[in-house]
């Protein structure tokens, strides 16, 4: 997996509360059994005015000159809320978007950048709304060993994250792979569970 | 002090602790279908990794089959028959059991595993689909999560998870005639926000969770996850051993025995602490319905649009706007009495034989207004076998409802059918998110007897008009 460190870039403002994955990536744009390519159907409801055929939509905020490379993006409330398609997040990567910043996320969502080398960064809702509400495009570096976001300002805005996503990021982890190395243990508990449920196997 | 419901479920499953509020837990089932199991298999595969109990996971093909008769591998959804092929060649791959097109198992993931036995109660169960949540209605600990987690309890038996708050929400009080599982989710959304619920494991309880059928807990567990719970679940009782017992995949025998005697003891002690707690009236609930593109945007049916000032915040109130803008609809609008274009029954929320009925119990020697699109997709080919053999399919039929073969059909659009642009339609699936059932579709979630009167009505109708008394 990707590793997340250090990123400095513009973020995007799209500030609305309550963004789900089917906003993200309509299920008619998943057309593959595959991470691939999902990136040109990300946002494809809001991003084009006409989704056949691939016609920009001028006002949406990714398609504005300033904000088209941006690996940022800043959210609302509970973005990625809804459906657990994991393509959401894979269509942000192949897109470009690096890191999510918003004052909460969906659950099955946020897991899912964790995975796949994106970090989902949690704020509170103020600062989110001031970054997004600025005047200029907003040139951020976050730093994930430090837990901090610089602002243009000069301030450093400190986050919270959970320690295990904090790691699988920084290193990159092969999530099965780690576990795979407690197998005896998982072998040992199984055998336990078993004599105590043994309804539970076939 | 006690233990809630859902702690006692985790320290039954818990591995390992590993450090900061993380556990690896042990996962009883592992749910798949062909939109998002297929990448988990496909995953599995690319890492030459096997998948360590092929018969403790299972594969249900209901999100991209078509639901009309006479339907194949060949689907209306543009690229669809490579899902449901390449699904199908990886469950036989790794030895996993398909519910299979033309299975007489065959339906909606959440519907057929409770209904084959498969979800148990205290059981872990997980399916990279956000409404797994459904199954805590029988009191399995269930939840949605993504490909690349299904992988790695495909791969393990196992997951990592952050341990989750806790919340009990309670519904005390007799239901109102008319009033349903579907409302009582609905009610606590709107009260609470779709984001209420979020990082909280949801016990729900009270007496009318307790006065629910089995059936009916699964309606409310399922839209947890609208309310942004990490998932929901009811604690089993005696309607839920009884709901359970005889199921093809439940233990039989002595193994029976021992089951039920261990989940009778799955409740949540009398001094366990929550870090939350809810308590709803439900003499105060009504028939309630969704005016707008987010769950939390519901209202008792007889109510009206809200202003978007009124909104608690500016971040609510632009989500207003937008809302009010997509579904053509301004502040004040009464919401009986708006015409509609199509009426839906089905999705893993309401499609269960008990919903069946009670939309029947509307329909009955009525007609679906002229110019309603009206569709009825029951969940399950089981629901659909026992609807028939108790003439259901009659009632929807002569009523003027298409009668479909199962799966997630119009619940959301990837597409193939819709409703069309502009049309409104009344639902009883758990999404009204832009676009979600067709590019501008605008939905609004209601229970099947509110969907029902609708399609009656030809606009947005109160199901008390039509259940007689009451």
């Amino acid at each position: 997996m990707q590793k997340f460190t250090r990123l400095t870039g513009i973020a995007a403002p799209l500030f609305r509360a309550n963004v789900d994955t089917d906003a993200i990536i309509p299920s008619r744009e998943m057309k593959k059994v595959s991470k691939e390519g999902l990136g040109e159907g990300m946002f494809a409801d809001w991003r084009y005015s006409d989704v056949a055929n691939r016609v920009e939509n001028p006002d949406f905020i990714l398609n504005w000159p300033c904000f088209r490379k941006a690996p940022i993006l800043l959210a609302g409330p509970n973005f990625g809320c809804g459906s657990s398609r994991e393509h959401a997040v894979w269509a942000l990567q192949d897109y470009g978007i690096r890191c999510v910043i918003a004052p909460s996320f969906g659950a099955i969502f946020q897991g899912n950048c964790v995975r796949n080398g994106i970090l989902p960064l949690v704020l509170p809702e103020p600062s989110v709304a001031a970054l997004a509400q600025a005047a200029t495009p907003q040139l951020l570096t976050v730093d994930l060993a430090a837990q901090s976001v610089r602002v243009p300002d000069g301030t450093e805005l400190p986050f919270t994250i959970a320690p295990a996503d904090k790691e699988m990021l920084l290193e990159g982890l092969d999530a099965i792979g780690v576990t795979l190395k407690r197998l005896p243990a998982i072998r040992d508990f199984e055998g336990s569970y078993r004599a105590r449920n043994p309804w539970l196997f076939f | 002090m006690g233990l809630s419901l859902v702690e006692k479920l985790w320290a039954r499953h818990c591995v390992a602790d590993l450090g900061d509020g993380t556990d690896l837990l042990y996962i009883d089932r592992v749910l798949l279908h062909e939109r998002t199991g297929s990448m988990a298999l496909k995953g599995l595969k690319e890492q030459g990794r096997a998948v360590r109990h092929p018969d403790r996971a299972f594969v249900c093909m209901d999100h991209i089959v078509d639901t009309l008769p006479g339907r194949s591998d060949t689907t209306i959804m543009p690229g669809g028959t490579a899902f449901i092929h390449e699904t199908r060649a990886a469950a036989a791959e790794a030895g996993i059991r398909v519910f299979d097109i033309g299975d007489d198992r065959q339906g909606i993931v959440h519907v057929v595993s409770p209904e084959q036995g498969i979800a148990l109660p205290g059981a872990t169960l997980v399916c990279p689909d956000s409404h797994t949540c459904t199954q805590g209605g029988l009191g399995t600990l269930a939840w949605g999560i993504g490909s690349t987690e299904a992988a790695h309890a495909l791969a393990t038996q196992t997951l990592v998870v952050k341990r989750p708050k806790t919340m009990r929400v309670r519904f005390d009080g007799a239901l109102p005639p008319g009033v349903g599982a579907k409302d009582m989710i609905l009610h606590l959304i709107a009260a609470h926000g779709a984001g209420g619920g979020s990082g909280y494991a949801i016990e729900l309880a009270g007496s009318a969770v307790s006065a629910l059928s089995v059936e009916a807990r699964m309606t409310l567990c399922n839209m947890a996850v609208e309310f942004a719970a990490w998932t929901g679940l009811v604690a089993p009782d005696a309607k839920t051993i009884d709901w359970v017992k005889g199921r093809p995949f439940a233990p039989k025998g002595d193994l029976w025995d021992a089951a039920i005697a261990d989940w009778q003891g799955l409740v949540s002690d009398a001094d366990a602490v929550f870090d939350k707690e809810i308590r709803i009236d439900c003499a105060a609930i009504a028939p309630t319905i969704t005016w707008g593109t987010s769950p939390q945007h519901a209202v008792p049916l007889t109510g009206h649009v809200p202003d978007p000032d009124t909104a608690a915040d500016a971040t609510a109130a632009q989500a207003r706007r937008r809302a009010l803008d997509y579904m053509g609809l301004k502040a004040g609008d009464a919401l009986v009495g708006l015409p509609i274009d199509g009426a839906f029954i089905g999705s893993c929320t309401n499609s269960r034989l008990s919903d069946l009925r009670a939309a029947a119990a509307v329909l009955k020697g009525r007609k679906v207004a002229a110019g309603i699109r009206a569709i009825c997709v029951p969940g399950s080919m089981q629901v659909k076998a026992a609807a028939e053999a108790e003439g259901l399919h009659l009632v929807f039929q002569a009523a003027g409802f298409e009668w479909r073969e199962s799966g997630c059909s119009m619940c959301f659009f990837a597409g193939g059918e819709h409703f069309g642009k502009g049309q409104r339609v009344v639902t009883s699936t758990n999404r009204n998110f832009e676009n979600r059932q067709g590019p501008g579709t605008r939905s609004h979630l209601a229970s099947p007897v509110t969907v029902a009167a609708s399609a009656i009505a030809g606009h947005i109708a109160d199901p008390r008009s039509f259940l007689g008394e009451g």
